[in-house]
């Protein structure tokens, strides 16, 4: 023994064994390298330009212009249309009237970018709300109406099927399996097949909803109606993907000491008391985990839209994702589909951080 | 009967309710599939939706074979999937093999590195990957001899290379052979075997489990790429399955058509579920706690 470990010189050792280092890792640290790392580096640099897919002219620096684009957001307040006698002038149905925004956009060459995100009005004054790139905004607002609803469902639902199954009776593997199917459905079908239960003549949901309403609640054009087609959305997604967050939950119900549990029940305690007192504080961690990998994941909402609504109706389920792919591939416009990669980059690392806090602070107590 | 007999009997309805819930959608596609149009609208509103009753055929799988060039794209979707899942088995293992059994200098600043790489999430890149691929020449083959092509795009590797190595996967594989005693490969080093021997001969075999469950989670993210090949592929000749059954659907094809592809394109991960079910489940579950 003593003799072979004197034959391990390092001197002679060291080379080869480097060499191994560097062979087995290679493959897998280019690979990271050259289509994350450099593509990210890519996605930066590229924000900053005016780059696009095919494009005969050369590529210069723009220094803020795709984010002034993206991002800029400004207000107006209009005054009434006044005759001579300084009355407000309506118009036959009593509306008042005033200025037409398009002329006075154009006639300010600081306002000429803008254009109409949202306006309302409010006494005799209008107040008018407008962006450079009001679709952005809007496929952002529509993203995080996307994460609020879609994060406590998915996740509520998932832990209800959780606490479900996690029981001993006879062939509960089977429900486990059931209620995991769905996501081994890839997404792009699961889209096509909701498509035709959504449908507003012929679907499902609209066939028991009158059945169980007695007619009382009429058919509703899920996908088509602009205030329906995010909230379906967001059900098809729950449903698609609450069996995952399901196993994570399981795993961590079954990591809670039964003995709580019965010193519990000997307390007297009932059902609901156990969950808020044992279960929910026992899953904190896992709740934690599950919430935010959720959000990161509903942040890049996207084929669901392109299958089923593009984007539609009325620019209602555009998303931060849709609009990107959109810009930067259908309109060839890579540098400023680069800078909403950027931002989006930027909001998941926020979660990430925010995560990773939340973890440091329950690793002090 | 007892109350404890009644109780059971309830959770056992409530858990059916659910499960029909969850498995109607995919039994109603399988078995629509299989109808004339008629029957499936006829069927829709009662049991017989998820029931293969009536007149049954394979008409609407024969007519998708003969509208569209599915099966076509339905090997290309193998050759995309198995070949990035095998090489990406290799290349993944291999870096965290260095990673967790070998001491060399930067391991940790590598290992650091390839974590904080989990959050770059795929929707974040994609754009740059696009102009990067439309740039990278690559050999083809065409009318029988090699041709040199200025782009990545519109071929089948461009589907591949790109997500073959994988920071997630390089830390499911460093998880556990960090927790494989050392004795083993010490001993084997000892008697002269290399690095490569020690991970052939020794790592490989008692990893049966995370190879498993790194394979099906690798088969399931590239069996179902979307976004990337609706953009890198314009082409019918590297089209995979997804935006093939995308383009389908656009076209305005008969419903039972529609639903005998979406079939086509799930029966291949529903027997890979199946078969592999009680093992996925369970290290899918593990996978998220440690994660």
């Amino acid at each position: 023994m003593a003799s072979v470990l004197a034959a391990r010189q390092p001197e002679n050792d060291e080379k080869p064994r480097r060499r191994y280092v560097f062979l087995m890792s290679t493959p897998a640290l280019l690979g990271l390298f050259m289509f994350l790392v450099v593509p990210f580096f890519m996605a930066v640099a590229m924000s900053f330009t005016d780059q696009r897919l095919l494009s005969p002219n050369e590529t210069s620096w723009v220094g803020l212009r795709n984010y002034d684009r993206l991002l800029n957001v400004s207000g107006l307040v209009q005054e009434p249309v006044r005759d001579e006698a300084g009355q407000v002038v309506r118009d036959e149905d009593g509306q008042i009237d005033y200025p037409r925004l398009r002329t006075l956009l154009r006639s300010d060459p600081a306002m000429a970018d803008y254009k109409l995100f949202t306006s309302w009005d409010l006494g005799e004054k209008r107040y008018i709300v407008l962006a450079k790139d009001p679709h952005f905004i809007q496929s952002f607002i529509n993203t995080l109406l996307f994460v609020l609803l879609v994060v406590p469902l998915q996740c509520g639902l998932a832990l209800a099927l959780a606490l479900l199954i996690n029981r001993q009776l006879r062939g509960i593997f089977l429900f486990r399996t059931v209620f995991f199917s769905p996501v081994v459905t890839s997404i792009v079908v699961v889209s096509i097949v909701w498509s035709f239960l959504y449908h507003k003549d012929l679907g499902l949901f609209n066939h028991y909803l009158q059945a169980m309403s007695f007619g009382l609640i009429g058919p509703i054009d899920w996908l088509g109606d602009p205030d329906w087609a995010m909230p379906s959305i967001v059900i098809m997604s729950a449903w698609q993907a609450a069996g995952v967050q399901m196993l994570i939950f399981l795993a961590g119900l079954q990591g809670i000491s039964q003995d709580l549990y019965e010193a519990a029940d000997l307390d007297g305690a009932g059902a609901w008391s156990k969950f808020w007192h044992i279960t929910l504080p026992g899953l904190r961690n896992t709740v934690v985990f599950v919430v935010i990998s959720t959000t990161i994941q509903a942040f890049g909402l996207f084929t669901q839209v392109d299958v089923m609504t593009q984007g539609g109706p009325q620019g209602s389920t555009s998303t931060v994702m849709y609009h990107a792919v959109t810009k930067g591939f259908r309109e060839q416009d890579i540098a400023y589909g680069s800078a909403i990669s950027v931002i989006f980059f930027l909001v998941i690392l926020g979660i990430a951080l925010f995560q990773k806090r939340l973890f440091d602070s329950k690793g002090d107590k | 009967m007892s109350v404890k007999h009644l109780k059971t009997l309830g959770w056992y309805l409530i858990l059916m309710g659910i499960g029909y819930v969850f498995l109607f959608p995919l039994l109603f596609m399988l078995f629509s599939s299989l109808k004339p149009e008629q029957a499936i609208f006829a069927d829709l509103y009662s049991i017989r939706a998820i029931l293969p009753v009536g007149e049954l055929s394979l008409d609407n799988y024969r007519n998708v074979f003969e509208k569209s060039n599915v099966s076509l794209y339905f090997l290309n979707s193998l050759f995309i999937t198995g070949g990035t899942v095998i090489l990406g088995l290799f290349v993944n293992s291999l870096l965290a093999f260095t990673l967790s059994r070998m001491a060399w200098s930067g391991q940790k600043v590598v290992l650091s590195v390839v974590i904080a790489l989990m959050i770059i999430p795929l929707e974040a890149i994609v754009v740059p990957l696009l102009l990067l691929a439309s740039k990278l020449p690559s050999i083809g083959w065409e009318q029988g001899m090699f041709v040199l092509k200025s782009s990545w795009l519109n071929t089948l590797h461009v589907q591949m290379l790109p997500f073959v190595a994988n920071s997630f996967f390089i830390f499911l594989f460093y998880q556990f052979f960090r927790d494989i005693p050392k004795d083993f490969d010490e001993a084997a080093e000892l008697d002269g075997a290399t690095p490569f021997q020690v991970y052939r001969h020794i790592l490989v075999p008692m990893s049966g489990p995370v190879f498993a469950t790194v394979a099906i989670l690798h088969f399931l993210l590239m069996w179902n790429q979307y976004i990337w090949p609706i953009m890198a592929v314009q082409g019918e000749d590297a089209r995979p399955l997804m935006p093939g059954i995308q383009i389908f659907f656009g076209r305005q094809s008969s419903w039972g058509e529609i639903m005998a592809y979406a079939s086509l394109v799930t029966l291949p991960v529903l027997a890979v579920f199946l078969m592999f079910q009680k093992k996925f489940v369970t290290s899918l579950a593990g996978a998220g706690i440690k994660g």
